[in-house]
C-alpha cells in the first residue's frame, strides 16, 4: 500500500499485489489509519497494481468508501483490474456503500418480549386445549368402530414404549426403593421403628414416586420419540400426504400410541411399585435387621387396594398427558430440522411440567374424595 | 435480481478461450458399496474456469462421483485431484486446505435450519478468518447481493422460498470465494423462470469470477445452456459413454443412449408420436 499526499486536499493510496482473506484485517485497519485524517476532501484508492482481489478484499474497499463518504469526502475507485471489474458486476456497489448500510438490530424492550411470551403461552394453551379436543374426538371414532384402529402400529409401539423400557424402569424403580429404605431407616432406626421403613417406602413407591418416576422415563424415552417421529414426517409433508389422501393424521398417528401408552404404563407402574419394594426389603433385611417375612407382612398391612388403584389412576393421566403432549409437539414441528429438535425438547419438558400439576390436582381430589 | 433476468441464455455457453490448466483431474476412481461396483475406473479431466457437466439416467452414479470429487466419501481405488492435491488420502489440516478451495451448492440447499441466512454465510469465515464482524457484514451482504437476495439476512431458512433457499445456499457456497463449485442437480424443484435465474447466476459467477463449477443435473435446457463440457456416465458400463461439448453430444453421438438423453426419447424407443410427426 503507498500514499500519495502531494494533491491535498486529494489522497491517493495505491494498492498492490495479491489480496485476499489472509491479508483482510491488517488491509482494513491500515487503510482506515490512512483516511482518518481530516487532512483531505477526497480520497481516490488506486487498484491498477492488483494480482489477486477476493470478496473479502472487495467488502474491505467498500467499507473504507463507507467510511469514507460518511465522514463527508469524496469517493474514487480508479485503475480497475479486469478481477475487480469482475466483483463488481455482481453486487449492488451504490448499496452496499451506503451510510445507512451497516444497520444494527434494535433490542426487543422488555415489556413486548413479557407480551410476547404471554401471547405464546397463551396460543400454546389453546393449542393443547384443541388437540386434546382432536385427539378426544378421534379417540372416541376409534372406540366406536375398533376395526379402525391400527393395532399393528399399536402393538409396535407398546413394545417400544413397555417391553423395551423395562431394565431401564426396573433399575430406576429398585435404586429409589434402595435410596428410600436407606433414608427412612437413617431416621427411624433412632427410634427403634424400623419395621416403620416398611410402610413407609410402599406407599411413596405405590402411591406417588413409582408411577411418577415411571412416567417421567416414559415421557423421557416415548414423549420425545413419538415428537421427533411425527414432526420429522410434518416436516417432510408425509402429515400433508395423509391428509390428501382422506386421513385424519390425529387418527392415523396420535390414536395408536396414546392407546399404546394407555395399554402398557399400567403394567410399568405395577412392575416398577414391585421393584421399588424390592429395593427397601434389600436395605431393611440387610441393613435395618428386619426379616423378610416381617417387612412383607408390614407391607401388606399397609399398602390397600386403594393405594395401588390411586397409583394407578395417576399413571394412567399422566400416560394420556405425554402421548398427548408428544405427539401435539409434533404435529407442531414447521419447516426444518431445529423445528423438530424443539418439538422434541419441549415434549419432554411440557409433559414433565404437566405431570407435577396432575399430580397436585389429583392428589388433593384422592385426599378429600378418598383415602389420600 | 434485475442482473440475472436481464442477461439471456444463449443456445450454448462458450468455453473460455486458450489451452487452460487442469484443476480436477479423476484418475481410475472405482467406487463400490459392499459388493456393488458403481463406477468402475473413471477417469476424466476439468479445466480451470470452465463449467463442466456431469450426466447421466438415475442410478448411474452420478451423485456418487460428486460425493467423490467432494471428498466426501472415499474411493474403492484410484484418486481424485483437486488443483493437484489428492482428495482422496487427504486427512486433517491437508483436508481443510483443499476443501477451503471448494464450495457446494447442495440439491436441497442444506442451509442450517437453526441459524440465520447470514450466520449459515458467516459460518466459514468467522471459523477460518480473523475478520472484524463489521467486515463480514459486508462479505455476508455481497454475497447475497450477487445471488439476488436483498434484506434476507436475519431470516430462517425454513421462512424462505424454494428458489430463494437456493440462491441463500449459492451465496453460503461462495462465502469463500472458492476456485471450484460444486452444484448437485442445481434446478431442481425450481420453475423454469427460477431455474433459468439460476442458470444466468452460475454463468455470471463462472464469467466474472472465472470460478470452474461442475453441475450434476438432468435438466436438458440447463446443461444446454451452461456446460461448456459434460461427460455422461451409463450404469450399465459403469463409467463415462461419451465426453465432449453438449451440442456436440446432441447433435453428432452415435451413441443411443446419449442420443436418447439429449433428446429425451424412452430406452425402449417407444415414442408417441401424432400424426403431424411431433412429439406428445
Amino acid at each position: 500500500m503507498s500514499l500519495d499526499d502531494s494533491h491535498l486536499p486529494e489522497r491517493t493510496i495505491s494498492l498492490a499485489g495479491r489480496l485476499s482473506l489472509t491479508d483482510a484485517t491488517t488491509l482494513h485497519e491500515d487503510l482506515l489509519n490512512g483516511v482518518t485524517s481530516d487532512a483531505f476532501e477526497s480520497l481516490k484508492l488506486n487498484l491498477s497494481g492488483i494480482e489477486y482481489f477476493d470478496s473479502s478484499a472487495m467488502a474491505v474497499v467498500f467499507d473504507i468508501e463507507r467510511t469514507t463518504k460518511a465522514a463527508g469526502k469524496k469517493f474514487e475507485l480508479t485503475g480497475l483490474t479486469e478481477a475487480v471489474k469482475g466483483l463488481l458486476t455482481l453486487v449492488d456497489r451504490e448499496k452496499l456503500t451506503a451510510p445507512s448500510a451497516a444497520k444494527k438490530p434494535k433490542p426487543e424492550r422488555i415489556l413486548a418480549q413479557l407480551g410476547g411470551g404471554a401471547l405464546s403461552f397463551l396460543a400454546d394453551t389453546k393449542a393443547f386445549i384443541v388437540f386434546v379436543g382432536d385427539a378426544a374426538g378421534a379417540m372416541a371414532g376409534s372406540f366406536v368402530n375398533p376395526r379402525s384402529i391400527r393395532w399393528r402400529d399399536t402393538l409396535f409401539y407398546a413394545e417400544r414404549a413397555g417391553a423395551d423400557a423395562l431394565p431401564l424402569v426396573g433399575l430406576v424403580s429398585l435404586l429409589l426403593g434402595l435410596i428410600l429404605g436407606f433414608q427412612a431407616l437413617m431416621q427411624l432406626k433412632q427410634f427403634g421403628a424400623n419395621i416403620y421403613a416398611a410402610d413407609l417406602v410402599g406407599l411413596s413407591v405405590v402411591c406417588e414416586l413409582g408411577p411418577l418416576m415411571t412416567c417421567i422415563l416414559v415421557a423421557g424415552r416415548s414423549g420425545s420419540a413419538f415428537a421427533a417421529e411425527i414432526g420429522t414426517m410434518k416436516v417432510n409433508e408425509e402429515v400433508d400426504a395423509l391428509v390428501t389422501m382422506g386421513f385424519d393424521p390425529v387418527r392415523f398417528l396420535a390414536v395408536p400410541r396414546m392407546l399404546a401408552l394407555t395399554l402398557v404404563v399400567p403394567v410399568l407402574i405395577v412392575y416398577s411399585g414391585f421393584l421399588g419394594l424390592l429395593g427397601g426389603l434389600i436395605v431393611g433385611v440387610g441393613m435395618g435387621d428386619l426379616t423378610v417375612s416381617g417387612y412383607l407382612l408390614e407391607s401388606q398391612k399397609t399398602i390397600q387396594l386403594w393405594d395401588i388403584g390411586q397409583g394407578l389412576i395417576k399413571g394412567e393421566t399422566y400416560a394420556v398427558v405425554v402421548g398427548l403432549v408428544g405427539c401435539m409437539r409434533g404435529f407442531q414441528a414447521r419447516g426444518s430440522a431445529a423445528s423438530v429438535g424443539q418439538s422434541t425438547t419441549s415434549a419432554v419438558v411440557t409433559a414433565i411440567f404437566l405431570i407435577i400439576i396432575v399430580d397436585a390436582v389429583l392428589t388433593l381430589m384422592f385426599q378429600y374424595f378418598g383415602r389420600g | 435480481m434485475a442482473e440475472a433476468t436481464e442477461t439471456k441464455i444463449s443456445a450454448t455457453n462458450t468455453a473460455p478461450a486458450g489451452k487452460r490448466p487442469v484443476i480436477v483431474q479423476v484418475r481410475d476412481l472405482v467406487v463400490r458399496y459392499g459388493e456393488a461396483t458403481i463406477l468402475d475406473s473413471v477417469s476424466f479431466e476439468i479445466y480451470q474456469g470452465e463449467i463442466f457437466a456431469i450426466l447421466g439416467g438415475s442410478g448411474c452414479g452420478k451423485s456418487t462421483l460428486l460425493r467423490q470429487l467432494m471428498g466426501l466419501e472415499k474411493p474403492a481405488a484410484g484418486n481424485v485431484l483437486i488443483d493437484g492435491d489428492d482428495i482422496t488420502a487427504a486427512e486433517g489440516d491437508e483436508q481443510e486446505k483443499i476443501l477451503r478451495k471448494i464450495g457446494i451448492l447442495f440439491q436441497s440447499g442444506a442451509l442450517f435450519g437453526s441459524m440465520t441466512v447470514a450466520e449459515n454465510i458467516s459460518l466459514r469465515l468467522l471459523e477460518y478468518s480473523d475478520l472484524p464482524q463489521a467486515m463480514i457484514d459486508v462479505i455476508i451482504r455481497m454475497k447475497l447481493s450477487m445471488v439476488g437476495l436483498d434484506n434476507v439476512e436475519d431470516e430462517m431458512p425454513s421462512e424462505l422460498s424454494g428458489g430463494m433457499k437456493k440462491r441463500a445456499a449459492l451465496a453460503r457456497a461462495m462465502a469463500m470465494d472458492p476456485r471450484i463449485l460444486f452444484c448437485d442437480e442445481p434446478s431442481s424443484g425450481l420453475d423454469p423462470i427460477g431455474a433459468a435465474e439460476l442458470d444466468n447466476l452460475l454463468i455470471q459467477l463462472n464469467r466474472s469470477l472465472g470460478v470452474t463449477i461442475v453441475v450434476v443435473t438432468h435438466d436438458l435446457a440447463s446443461i444446454s445452456a451452461v456446460a461448456h463440457r459434460a461427460i455422461m456416465l451409463d450404469k450399465s458400463v459403469k463409467n463415462i459413454i461419451a465426453e465432449g461439448k453438449p451440442l456436440d453430444l446432441k447433435e453428432h453421438s452415435d451413441n443411443p443412449l446419449v442420443k436418447n438423453f439429449f433428446n429425451r426419447m424412452a430406452e425402449s424407443g417407444v415414442n408417441l408420436k401424432t400424426k403431424s410427426g411431433k412429439e406428445k
